[in-house]
């Protein structure tokens, strides 16, 4: 019985944020300066008034809003996304074939600021006040304090321009023909982004971890480990890591939409052809039935993510399971 | 081996804090000062005092599991050898056990089972301590969230008894406890003492120490005001040596519920010589200055006129 409640009221909460989704971004479009006819033939284009005012007419642009939204969502109902005017493709296939490059970028990056914050963050704690502590907190704020696009900027003059180690951006070698790319290409082509994405979440999670771990290597539970006759090493590994599990979750999954919002500008930096950059261009034309795809795709991302943190919580903590579940 | 060698003695005890006064002034604050106790082999010492006179402090220290900022000066001998750090660090758990006060102590993502048999313990003794203490078998299965108050102190106390304890420091045992519980546990307490173990038994609750304990060691703002055995209680206190000592035993139910006038001054704050004067019918010019202990009756006193 409970588990039903949660599941249906999971699902209405998806529902509304969709909708949500769905209006906002269709407002923030329709209110865009941006003429899509216009960035689409291009300012030096030489048609005619007739064929402008045909071509509106056939998308749809002079009628009002409203009517636009729900014909849009008429179709979305009927599984047709629309067609993206930037890309002059499907929407549908446009997010799909883009999908994968985002995903192996925010997973990437994902592992690498998970991983190596909490190692940092731990580290940090447990030698709370050392100069290894110290330098670990001060790049923390370095990074927490720069921004994505110019990090991303750095790492370009600094790889690519100066010392050459790695490639200017793309997912693959611009001369290669498709077929002829290699797993090592495309990982070669990831690193950049990558590192330069996992920069947006890895100061939070150092800082929030090294503030858990402290809380914790303070608690009444490790006195008491400790007057047991633990190690430093066993209080460790058998009181500190267990406990500091779930609040890692916590952040873990909370920097999982951050990333998805750092794709926009990490992906425009290294021109890398996923999501981030699709929805830049979409915003930059005001290809509205594009815009909106990524927008609905995102939150259903994001939103699982955040529900796979909920779950994660009721099997790590005994505490939870006992209650039941709880979005 | 000698039956006299106490297994526990602190000799003058002093523990102190550093902390951050106002901005980045250090400041130190002594939380005990010129601490002295002992425990015999077999032997109940109650250290009785109210909330906030360094009382945990005290088990604190023994365990050496006080934070960075303590610092600690004075002699703390087991077994007549002093006690250093890495002594400290290889008999507790085996032969120091510590019993804390709240179920906070338990780690609350670990089942009972595994934290009661600790890093040494085996499963055959983890059954034998659990069935000793009453707690079933499915127990060891829970979490300390599922425990109920009772429960949770039984398993603390069971955890300390999977070493082969000389010495048990318990911090508060029995609050929690109901009166039945708390007197099993006490007589537990008496029952390890009698096979020979030293206990230390920390609390707020002098009535309950009254009824275990052989010596008592009354506690105020941070040192031992009176070391005495545990029938100078009765009576309403007439055999005491402090007045401290005689205004706890006045203010116990049996005794009038009669409480003293003023409060304990807190650490940080506290006035030289006698720590007891502002509140004292017996103070003289002389209490302000150094007050030491004095052996009366049998008992100690810290206290110019005590007899």
């Amino acid at each position: 019985m409970n588990r039903v409640k949660y599941i249906c009221f999971t699902a209405a909460r998806m529902l509304t944020l969709l909708i949500g989704v769905c209006v906002i971004s269709f407002i923030l479009v329709s209110a865009s300066p941006v003429d899509p006819l216009e960035s689409y033939i291009g300012p030096e284009s030489t048609m005619s008034e007739e064929a402008r005012a045909e071509v509106e007419e056939y998308w749809g642009l002079n009628d009002p809003p409203v009517e636009r939204f729900i014909k849009w969502a008429d179709n979305t109902l009927h599984g047709d996304l629309g067609r993206s005017i930037t890309y002059d493709m499907p929407v549908s296939q446009v997010i799909f074939s883009r999908f994968w490059y985002s995903l192996a970028l925010i997973l990437t990056a994902w592992i690498l600021s998970g991983v190596l914050g909490f190692a940092a963050g731990i580290l940090a704690a447990l030698r709370r006040g050392s100069i290894i502590d110290r330098g670990i907190k001060a790049v923390c704020l370095v990074f927490q304090s720069a921004p994505v696009f110019w990090f991303g900027l750095l790492m370009l003059t600094v790889f690519s321009s100066i010392l050459g180690w790695f490639p200017m951006g793309q997912a693959a070698p611009v001369d290669k023909l498709a077929e002829d790319v290699t797993l090592w290409d495309r990982i070669y082509h990831l690193i950049l982004p990558a590192v330069t994405l996992s920069i947006l979440g890895i100061s939070k999670i150092t800082l929030y971890t090294r503030q858990k771990a402290t809380e914790i290597m303070n608690s009444d539970y490790i006195l008491f480990a400790r007057a047991r006759g633990e190690s430093e090493r066993q209080v460790v590994m058998r009181h500190c890591l267990r406990n500091i599990s779930i609040p890692a979750v916590t952040v873990q999954f909370a920097s999982f939409s951050e990333l998805f919002g750092g794709i926009a500008l990490a992906e425009t930096v290294f021109s890398y052809p996923g999501l981030g950059s699709a929805i830049t261009d979409a915003a930059m034309n005001a290809d509205a039935p594009l815009l909106m795809g990524i927008a609905m795709f995102s939150a259903v991302f994001v939103f699982v993510g955040n529900l796979t943190a909920n779950i994660l919580y009721a099997v790590i903590d005994p505490r939870l399971k006992e209650g039941g579940y709880r979005a | 081996m000698d039956e006299k060698r106490p297994v526990l003695r602190v000799r003058d005890l002093t523990v102190s804090f550093s902390m951050y006064d106002r901005g980045w002034k250090k400041k130190s604050l002594e939380v005990i000062h010129s601490l002295d106790v002992e425990v015999m082999p077999g032997e109940i010492v109650a250290v009785a005092g109210s909330s906030g006179s360094g009382k945990s402090v005290l088990a604190h220290s023994i365990l050496g599991i006080l934070p960075q900022n303590a610092s600690v000066k004075g002699k703390i001998e087991y077994m007549g050898q002093p006690l250093t750090e890495e002594g400290q660090r290889k008999l507790r758990g085996r032969e120091i056990a510590f019993i804390p006060q709240s179920v906070d102590f338990l780690d609350p993502l670990m089942k009972v089972g595994r934290q009661i048999k600790g890093i040494e313990g085996s499963d055959r003794r983890l059954r034998e301590v659990m069935e000793l203490y009453g707690l079933k078998e499915e127990t060891a299965d829970l979490y300390p969230f599922q425990l109920s108050g009772g429960m949770a102190r039984r398993a603390m106390i069971a955890s300390a008894m999977m070493g082969t304890p000389k010495l048990i420091v318990a911090d508060e045992p029995t609050p929690g406890l109901d009166t039945a519980l708390s007197e099993n546990t006490l007589k537990s307490f008496r029952h390890l003492a009698d096979g020979g173990c030293g206990i230390l038994l920390i609390t707020h609750d002098i009535d309950l120490a009254l009824g275990v304990a052989d010596r008592i060691a009354v506690f105020y703002a941070g040192t031992t005001v009176e070391v005495c055995p545990a029938g100078d209680f009765d009576r309403g206190g007439e055999m005491l040596r402090h007045p401290y000592s005689r205004a706890l035993a006045q203010a116990m139910p049996q005794n009038g519920l009669k409480a003293a006038k003023g409060s304990q001054p807190y650490a940080g704050n506290l006035p030289s010589g006698c720590l007891f004067a502002d509140r004292c019918p017996l103070r003289t010019e002389k209490c302000g200055g150094e007050i030491p202990m004095r052996e009366v009756r049998g008992g100690k006193v810290r206290c110019l006129y005590g007899a």
